[in-house]
């Protein structure tokens, strides 16, 4: 998979929040093989320490990070964050989220246009967290985004792909863009589905961290992403509505039906 | 001065970002800075004037989705 010329050889990457421990994270991310995790910034009291425990465990685990701007409702916080990540994290990536509903976590398509606009200039590398709107990718590639990650369904909600059609049609829009599903996977079959619609990867995270065992839901991510994508790769079937006999007829012996004269 | 530190009122008496960070216990681990809602890279603190309510903001790294 390739981010900004850059390639990554696991086509999943891994959000890092709501582990139930993180010596769980850590065996998750090792089982998932995901080779870019999501990480984030929170306010953090003096002394407090947390942010370096945390920072240690993503280092030690040897994959690259990708910060996002999530809980940012505005352009401004967005851009703001996203300039404290670069400097925290030592990454120019940015996983680009501007919020716009309370109750979808739906992006706001303008105000992350305007932001990816302001952040491109200041020499960004960003993956924006859109919707499958076509008008608002059109948009985001002309402001220099080369990375869109369009949702699956409402972050946390693993309804998988709510919109099959949106997303096929993203896919041929943007032949050579690395276009990547974020948010709304709930299963491995989801994961399956998006990587069989030629998607170049899935970005997940409450999916693992909050199943009853996120190791072995790592594990069958990891398999999941590479059977969709081997699936994508051998050229699969269209659907048909009618039978067509998948066994030869030519040669077949008459036993049945009715005795012609 | 009477500043906030994210968003809880704080007093210091450093007059500049670096110092009040100093102060407040701040030391070296992985944090950034934001005063009045703006960016202020780390090579700028030290440089960084401070001033009545102003609002200090410091980040550091934290899971994420």
């Amino acid at each position: 998979m390739q981010i900004y010329g850059e390639t990554f050889d696991s086509r999943l990457m891994l959000g890092t929040a709501r582990y139930p421990s993180p010596d769980i994270l850590r065996q998750a991310i090792a089982a998932s093989g995901a080779k870019i995790v999501t990480v984030s910034l929170r306010r953090e009291a003096a002394g407090e320490r947390a942010g370096q425990a945390f920072w240690d465990i993503i280092r030690e685990a040897g994959v690259s990070v990708l910060p996002n701007t999530a809980g940012c409702h505005s352009v401004r916080e967005a851009v703001t964050t996203a300039e404290m990540a670069r400097e925290v994290f030592g990454t120019t990536l940015i996983k680009l989220e501007v919020i716009g509903d309370a109750d979808t976590l739906q992006p706001d398509l303008f105000g992350l246009v305007e932001a990816t606009q302001i952040l491109s200039s200041e020499g960004f590398q960003v993956l924006a967290y859109t919707t499958e709107d076509l008008v608002a990718a059109d948009r985001l590639v002309e402001a220099g985004c080369r990375v869109l990650m369009p949702w699956g369904s409402p972050i946390g909600s693993a309804r998988g792909l709510n919109n099959v059609y949106g997303l096929r049609a993203m896919r041929a829009r943007f032949p050579d863009l690395t276009l990547i599903v974020d948010a709304g996977i709930g299963v491995p079959s989801h994961a399956s589905q998006a990587m069989e619609l030629g998607y170049d990867g899935v970005l997940l995270s409450s999916a693992v961290a909050l199943a009853g065992d996120p190791v072995k839901m790592a594990e069958a991510f990891r398999l999941a992403v590479a059977a969709g994508r081997l699936g994508y790769e051998a050229d699969p079937l269209l659907p048909r509505d009618m039978a067509e006999p998948s066994t030869p007829v030519l040669g077949q012996a008459l036993l049945g039906g009715a005795v012609l004269s | 001065m009477k500043i906030t530190l994210n968003g809880d009122p704080a007093e210091v008496d450093a007059v500049t970002l670096a110092a009040a960070l100093a102060e407040l216990g701040y030391g070296e681990g992985p944090f950034a800075t934001a005063l009045n809602r703006d960016f202020v890279p780390a090579c700028e603190r030290a440089e960084t004037p401070l001033s009545d309510n102003d609002a200090i903001e410091v980040i550091a790294p934290m899971q994420g989705g």
